[in-house]
Parts: structure tokens; C-alpha cells; sequence
């Protein structure tokens, strides 16, 4: 690996070969190391500032980001938009060229429209992870839940991933889609049509389906979507009780999938919508890992883009 | 690339290491409550060596483990190129034991630094002591080493190169120049 062909943000998954992706989850295993320790904390990135910029709430993917920079000895600033110059009509340029005049070192970014992080990117001149954009990409998310996969199987290499739910809305499946088959695996895509783009069929290693029942058989893990309700007054769905009879990740379809198949969920969960409570309490849920697993990823992201840097 | 000089043989190295270990006996007054952690990644083969010698002479087995200091350096901002993490594996107690830390080379005293810091972040130990095949001097801390296999006084521009049967096939010690290194 050399230093020119290091990526210097995480937007999404451009220009991240499989191998410095397999590195990242390597040493996402030595983080999980240290969380498991008395002094869940190392002295990797003493001295740096990292920015946690929230233009969209999200308590639990902050939270994750902020405590795993703090387990590396970063300093912490969170940037809420809703209490910031942004509400007085400042643009998101100004807002990061004067968070950059503080020195900030990295920006970790969480934005309602697709591209913010870019912009940020190309404003702040430092390393940007990008903590959710728009419907476009999520890849940390996407990271762990490769992870949480790789962990349960040992590794993601001929492993097929149902994911299933409202795809349209969702930038955790477009990121999964994106960054599953680099590391080896099927993807198939699930969900009724109105929340299924047929563009993405184009993504390699990634196909499309209507039928739940067809997208779990085989599959080792699957993947329940939160249904955006927020989203549905544009009929996108009959009914929500029609989704679930038809959509619901339960325990009759999880029985299509490989026997030792896992459950996983990016949350919040809609409970017994997309999925129902025995999946997500039930013996094949790994859905407290993900989240477990969330913060030693996001470590491990810290540091790839921060240490090392030439 | 041809060495300047060969330093120790594998002959020197086996010697070395037990005369390492009679000292370790000595000064401890045994092998109880002993610990050997290596530093990665020619700290853990020589660890273990010792671990088999003080076995030999005391019939203890003393427990051995495997630290990376990697997440511990004070230079990560200045690696050009991203540093690989291995496996920190110290499968038992620290509490109460003294511990033995192993490397091949001694020089700067910052890898010395940072494997303190990181043994620390893992218990507390009774005492921390330091055992080293070489110790080629240029100290940048105020660090000494307890247990020295051979000193060897060299040049900033050579390099010392320690290869090991386990990681390298056989058991010498060279010198290169900086420039010329394998």
C-alpha cells in the first residue's frame, strides 16, 4: 500500500481498494481489543481535534463517532446546526472555514443532503468521514455491518447478503451495496417496487428482487430496513400493514435463509413493521453488535485517515 | 545485500539468551510470579525462548505474552505510510507479577516508552523490568535496559538487523549500513 493511493476522506467508498478496506476492519479488531480492556482509551490521536458537525440529529451515530475519538485521546467539539449561525443564514462554507480557524483536524459529517460531506471536504481541506448524507451514502454504518458479518463468518468471501426493505431511502443499503461485493459478497436488494431504483441492479455483484422469500434464500445474513415513514405520504405504500405481511423480516422468513443466517438491522427499528420483535430479540440477531461493534469501526476509521498522514 | 559485520551468530544468540535467563533467575530469586511479554514482533520469539529456558532451569513455566505499541508511538503524525496493528495478547494477570519485557534492539528508548505506556493501560504489574539482544545505544529517554545480550556501539547511519529463526529462518545478528539495509 502506498501513501499516494491512501484515500484521504471516507465519503463513500470511491477509491477505497479491498485491501486498505480489509486493513480497516483488521484493525477494527484491535480496537474492539482495547474497548474490551480496564483503560478502554490509547494515546493514538492525542493532540487532534475532531468535529463531530451534525447538520441532521442523529443522537446514537454521534454519540458512537464521539466516543470513538475520545478511546483514541482526540479532542471533541460537536457542532449542532440547529443552535449555530447556520439559523442566523450563514452558508455551510463559512461555518467550516471558521470551525477550520479553530484547527480543527478532521470533520465528521451528518447532513440531510447528498454531497454536504463533499463540500465540506473541499472547503475544510481536512480529512472528512462522512456520517450519513441525503439518501446517498452511509459508510460507516456499512463498515460495521461488514464487520459484524465478517466477525460471525470469519469472512465476507462468497457470503450473500439480503437486504430488505424501503432501498429507496435508504443510504445504509446503497453504501452496504457498494462496499459488500468489493469485499466478495452477493448482494441482493429487496422491497416492494415503488422502493426499489432499478439503477442499482447496474452496481456489481448486487441484484434486485421483489420476492422477500426469493432474497433470503441463501442468504447469511439479512438485513431489515427502517421503513421512513416520514417518507410514505407519497404512496409509495397501500398500507403499512401490507408491507409488513409481505416485507417483515420474521422468523417464518428468516427459515428461507441459510441455517446459521443472521439478522441484522441499522436502527432505530420500526419493531414488528420491518421486522419482528422474535427476529430482533431472537437467537439470530446481531443487532447489539452492530451497534457494539459501531464505535471500534469508527476508531479504526479515525485512525486510517488520521495517523500516518504524510 | 551483504552485512558489514556479523555481530552475533546463532551460537552468540543461544548463549545470550541463556545467559539472560541465569540473570533473570538471580535477580528475581527464582521464576515465580514471572512474566515475559514481547514486544512485537522479534520481542515475542525471544520471550518465549526465555520462557523455555527459565522452564529448563527452574521448572516453572512462566507465562508469556505479545504486545503491540503501535496505538502507543509518539511519532504516528510523522509515518509516512500507515502503521500495521497486530495483536496485543496478554492472556493472564498482570497483578502482583514482574514482568519481563523482550526486544531485539534497543536504541532511541521510544518503543521502550510506549510499550511501558501500553503495559500500564493493561494492570498494574509489581515491577516492570527490560530484556534486550542488543543494545546499540543513542538513548533519546532516560531508559536502560536490565537484561543485555550484547552491547554494540554504533553509527546513527547503521542499522542493526536482528533476524530470528521464527521469523527470519535463522538466528543472526548484522550490521548494515543505513543505506544498504535488506
Amino acid at each position: 500500500m502506498t501513501g499516494s493511493s491512501r484515500p484521504r476522506h471516507l465519503l463513500d467508498f470511491h477509491g477505497w481498494t479491498p485491501e486498505r478496506l480489509t486493513a480497516l476492519l483488521d484493525n477494527a479488531d484491535t480496537m474492539a481489543q482495547v474497548l474490551d480492556r480496564p483503560v478502554k482509551k490509547v494515546p493514538a490521536l492525542q493532540g487532534l481535534t475532531v468535529c463531530t458537525a451534525f447538520f441532521e440529529n442523529s443522537t446514537r451515530t454521534r454519540v458512537s463517532f464521539e466516543l470513538a475519538a475520545r478511546r483514541m485521546s482526540a479532542d471533541v467539539v460537536s457542532f449542532a446546526a440547529g443552535a449555530s449561525s447556520l439559523s442566523k443564514g450563514e452558508s455551510l462554507r463559512d461555518t467550516v472555514e471558521v470551525l477550520t480557524a479553530y484547527k480543527v483536524d478532521a470533520y465528521v459529517v451528518r447532513h440531510h443532503a447528498a454531497g454536504a460531506a463533499h463540500l465540506v471536504a473541499r472547503y475544510s481541506g481536512k480529512p472528512v468521514i462522512n456520517a450519513g448524507d441525503g439518501r446517498r451514502a452511509h459508510p460507516t454504518q456499512a463498515l460495521l455491518d461488514a464487520y459484524t458479518i465478517r466477525q460471525e463468518f470469519g469472512t465476507l468471501e462468497g457470503k450473500t447478503v439480503a437486504i430488505i426493505g424501503d432501498v429507496r431511502h435508504s443510504r445504509v443499503a446503497r453504501s452496504n451495496a457498494e462496499l459488500l461485493p468489493k469485499l466478495g459478497a452477493r448482494v441482493v436488494l429487496c422491497g416492494p417496487a415503488t422502493l426499489l431504483p432499478a439503477d442499482l441492479a447496474a452496481l456489481p455483484g448486487v441484484t434486485l428482487t421483489t420476492d422477500p422469500r426469493e432474497a433470503v434464500r441463501g442468504a447469511h445474513a439479512v438485513m431489515a430496513l427502517r421503513l421512513q415513514q416520514e417518507r410514505m405520504n407519497a404512496g409509495y405504500l397501500a398500507s403499512l400493514q401490507e408491507y409488513a405481511d409481505h416485507y417483515q423480516v420474521n422468523e417464518r422468513l428468516m427459515r428461507e435463509a441459510e441455517s446459521g443466517a443472521i439478522a441484522l438491522h441499522p436502527g432505530p427499528m420500526n419493531r414488528d413493521l420491518e421486522i419482528s420483535s422474535d427476529v430482533a430479540d431472537g437467537p439470530r440477531s446481531r443487532i447489539v453488535q452492530q451497534v457494539e461493534n459501531g464505535q471500534a469501526v469508527r476508531m479504526s476509521v479515525l485512525y486510517h485517515l488520521l495517523v500516518g498522514r504524510e | 545485500m551483504t552485512p558489514k559485520a556479523t555481530i552475533l551468530t546463532a551460537d552468540e544468540v543461544r548463549r545470550a539468551m541463556t545467559r539472560i535467563a541465569h540473570e533473570i533467575v538471580e535477580r528475581n530469586k527464582g521464576a515465580q510470579n514471572l512474566a515475559l511479554i514481547g514486544i512485537h514482533t522479534r520481542g515475542i520469539p525471544l520471550a518465549e525462548r526465555l520462557a523455555a529456558k527459565l522452564s529448563e532451569l527452574e521448572g516453572v513455566q512462566v507465562p508469556t505474552g505479545r504486545l503491540d505499541i503501535t496505538l502507543y508511538r509518539d511519532d504516528l503524525s510523522e509515518v509516512a505510510h500507515q502503521p500495521i496493528i497486530r495483536e496485543t495478547q496478554v492472556p493472564f494477570d498482570l497483578a502482583r507479577r514482574r514482568v519481563v519485557l523482550v526486544d531485539d534492539v534497543l536504541y532511541t528508548g521510544r518503543t521502550v516508552r510506549a510499550a511501558l505506556d501500553a503495559l500500564i493501560d493493561l494492570g498494574r504489574p509489581e515491577s516492570i523490568q527490560l530484556a534486550v539482544l542488543v543494545d546499540r545505544g543513542h538513548r533519546e529517554l532516560p531508559i536502560r535496559a536490565d537484561y543485555v545480550g550484547k552491547n554494540l556501539p554504533t553509527a546513527r547511519t547503521e542499522v542493526v538487523k536482528v533476524k530470528l529463526s521464527e521469523t527470519d529462518g535463522v538466528d543472526v545478528v548484522e550490521l548494515h549500513d543505513l543505506e544498504s539495509r535488506p
